[in-house]
């Protein structure tokens, strides 16, 4: 009998010692439920094949992703070794101790000259121009514009818009040139509709597609640096910038005030919209017949410049950071290590990832490897983002709170609205202790 | 723990196989009532202690004690009085709607009908949806372009989750939709258990059918739809997930939405606790109202 029971202890022995040594033979990558993500468990699949290391990519639906990762930070969980965090994340998940200091690698791999400036600005260094580093550029992204190639074509419809506008129909060459093609297009009679842009109060929806426009307008949303607010958010060019966003969300589809990324794909999947704004991460789908009828007749522009000729658009895409609570830290920076080789970055982009990789950017390859690459690799150097504090998610909510009424329902004026956010931003930043003014 | 330790009726199964008080006790009611203190009471008295506190679930920052100042800012905040008009105006039409529906086809279903039972199961099935579900099958209903409401009604395109005036009247809509089945299945209790002998007495002394409703009906189910009013009432008062997905409009933010935002959000988990607390104190008076009414209902 004692024989028995020390055989099994034993053997209940060598199988905890095998699960351990299992386990740490394993990845968990947490990043948001969609395309990307898919195409990242494609590449880490192959990272799998050639070191036995299994990776999976959990995700989460976007709505959730905050929540849920925030959650298991909070907690101090080791669920997840790495996550593919937003840039906003930076200063929450840096200042509270979530992420590893990746500076050391960063330095080691000459990563700041490697990757496109812009994402190492927004997706990695925290503070802004501290040269610390949190995460490794994974998925380049930014706000851009598909539209329908016939439509602009249609000898009848040049001709018309020639005769209204008195300039020829095409990709618009700037932000006031875009609204006139929206309000040309604006037919709710024969359900077509001008353009379709983000309008969704929850989440960042509405106040990434404001923020493109004030950027392209020559506004700000406030010094990231010295946190003056008043002035630059509230700014004549913000003011202008955000009664024109207001003015293109009247050229949407009927009931578009509660629209983001979904919404408008399948608005321009349906034929209702002649143009329509959404992050270079879903036009893919766009340009497959399967998921888009009219696939074979959509172009790709990037943001226009504004009317006085500033030329930005707004950030999105991720970076990809070590969770301070993982139990295999030392596995992750092994993966990060064959992440970042250039081979696997033209992996990478091959499966349709966006990768931050200067060189495979600006290369001929990847510029003509879709409809899109061009307005991507265009737009990638002309991208600013949003605040990357702590307490972004509060200016984020205050601004989507702000917004809305006035984009969607009509409500009160840009003026008003941009003078009240100022307020209650300013407010917000000093109660978390920044000199903001 | 002593007070909780029942005699075992001797009749019983537990009883026939041996088991004693003490079993009893430490196999059942000691793990419930553990587990109710360590998932329900515990973390309620935690947050509460939250409430006084400037403590941020993100951050590691010192915690310091605020005292009431939580509950100051939120009772002064305008945006959280507005949400709380709003989810208020939405309690009323949402139980309205589903008392008025619930109960209406619990009276038809009280009369002899062929397939009575087939029907009454298919009435049943909103409420075992999922709400997220439902709110996302209306959300494609309400649709003003393809949705099949306006389609139906022949409305053109109304924006029913996008117009500020419709918005909290479209999810209350789908509310009432799922839950009247609940009011209907109370009622068609309440009106199953009503003596047979009264309306054959009432009907004998020639009332009317309005009248018997009245002084029948009514007053006999009375305390049934009461309970059923107070469930809805304090489910309605939480609506969360409906809402959440159906629209982002500020005209139909419920107290519950803005509360998820702070907490879940922002992370502002000291100001939200003093709101968790807020709504379940003004649930508890809302509550203790009808159950006034349901202890006069039954006196009658």
């Amino acid at each position: 009998m004692r024989k028995t029971i020390a055989g099994l202890l034993a053997g209940a022995s060598l199988m905890t010692i095998g699960a351990i040594s299992a386990q740490a033979q394993e990845l968990t990558i947490l990043w948001a439920e969609w395309d990307p993500a898919n195409y990242l468990q494609e590449l880490v699949n192959e990272y799998q094949a050639e070191t036995g290391v299994a990776v999976t990519v959990e995700t989460v639906p976007w709505p959730d992703f905050q929540t849920k990762a925030f959650t298991e930070f909070n907690a101090q969980g080791s669920a997840y070794d790495l996550v593919v965090g937003d840039s906003q994340w930076l200063g929450a998940g840096s200042l509270n101790g979530h992420y590893v200091d990746l500076t050391e690698f960063i330095n080691a791999n000459n990563l700041a000259e490697v990757m496109a400036p812009a994402t190492m600005q927004y997706y990695s260094e925290y503070p802004g121009g501290s040269g610390t580093y949190w995460s490794v550029p994974l998925e380049g992204d930014a706000l851009g514009w598909t539209y329908r190639k016939d439509w602009f074509e249609d000898p009848a419809e040049m001709e018309a818009f020639k005769a209204k506008y008195g300039y020829d129909l095409g990709v618009p060459q700037d932000f006031k040139q875009l609204i006139d093609i929206a309000e040309f297009f604006h037919r709710p009679d024969e359900n077509r509709y001008g353009a379709a842009i983000y309008s969704q109060n929850q989440g960042d929806a509405i106040v990434m597609g404001v923020e493109n426009s004030v950027f392209a307008y020559g506004g700000s949303f406030g010094d990231y640096e010295s946190f003056q607010v008043t002035g630059l958010l509230n700014s004549p060019e913000s003011i202008e910038a955000l009664e024109d966003y207001r003015k293109l969300f009247t050229f949407g589809p009927p009931g578009w005030g509660n629209s983001f990324f979904a919404e408008v794909n399948t608005a321009v999947a349906q034929g209702q919209v002649a143009m329509g704004m959404n992050f270079f991460a879903f036009f893919p789908a766009l340009v497959n017949e399967a998921t888009n009828p009219h696939a074979a007749n959509m172009g790709f522009f990037a943001n226009p410049p504004g009317p006085r000729g500033d030329d930005f658009a707004a950030l999105g895409g991720q970076g990809i950071s070590l969770v301070s609570y993982s139990q295999n830290q030392e596995e992750a920076m092994k993966f990060l290590e064959w992440f970042i080789k250039e081979e696997t970055q033209e992996r990478w982009a091959e499966l349709g990832g966006y990768t931050a990789h200067g060189a495979i950017l600006e290369s001929e390859k990847f510029r003509t490897a879709t409809p899109f690459n061009e307005a991507f690799f265009q737009t990638m150097f002309k991208v600013r983002d949003f605040w990357a504090l702590p307490e972004y998610a509060e200016l984020l909510t205050e601004a989507a709170d702000a917004f809305y009424p006035y984009v969607v329902n009509g409500e009160g004026d840009a003026k008003t609205t941009l003078d009240t956010l100022a307020t209650t931003w300013v407010d917000t930043l000093q109660a978390a202790g920044y000199p903001a003014q | 723990m002593t007070s909780l330790i029942t005699t075992l009726d001797p009749r019983s199964r537990a009883a026939s196989r041996g088991w004693s008080d003490t079993t009893i006790r430490n196999v059942f009611v000691i793990p419930t009532v553990a587990f109710l203190i360590i998932f329900n009471v515990f973390p309620l008295l935690y947050s509460l202690g939250f409430s006084f506190t400037d403590f941020r679930a993100s951050s590691k920052a010192q915690v310091n004690l605020v005292g009431f100042k939580n509950y100051v800012d939120v009772l002064a905040d305008p945006v959280i009085w507005r949400t709380f008009t709003t989810t208020l105006w939405y309690v009323i039409v949402s139980v309205t709607g589903q008392f008025v529906v619930g109960f209406g086809l619990a009276l038809l279903l009280n009369r002899p009908l062929p397939y009575k039972g087939l029907l009454t199961t298919l009435l049943m099935l909103p409420m075992m949806l999922s709400p997220v579900v439902v709110g996302l099958f209306w959300k494609l209903i309400y649709d003003p372009s393809w949705g099949i409401l306006n389609h139906a009604l022949g409305l053109g395109r109304v924006a029913w989750l996008s117009d500020a005036n419709l918005a909290l009247y479209a999810v209350a809509i789908t509310d009432i939709w799922m839950w009247s089945p609940f009011v209907m299945l109370l009622s068609l209790a309440g009106l199953s258990a009503v003596p047979k002998h009264l309306y054959e007495a009432a009907s004998i002394d020639r009332a009317g059918k309005l009248y018997t409703f009245f002084r029948i009906t009514l007053p006999l189910v009375a305390p049934i739809l009461l309970i059923a009013v107070i469930f809805r009432t304090m489910e309605a008062f939480k609506t969360f997930d409906i809402a959440f997905v159906m629209t982002g409009q500020p005209a139909a933010e419920l107290i519950s939405s803005r509360l998820y935002k702070m907490a879940f959000q922002q992370w502002q988990t000291g100001p939200s606790s003093a709101l968790a607390y807020i709504i379940l104190i003004m649930v508890l008076c809302i509550t203790n109202i009808y159950v006034k009414y349901l202890n006069k209902a039954k006196e009658r």
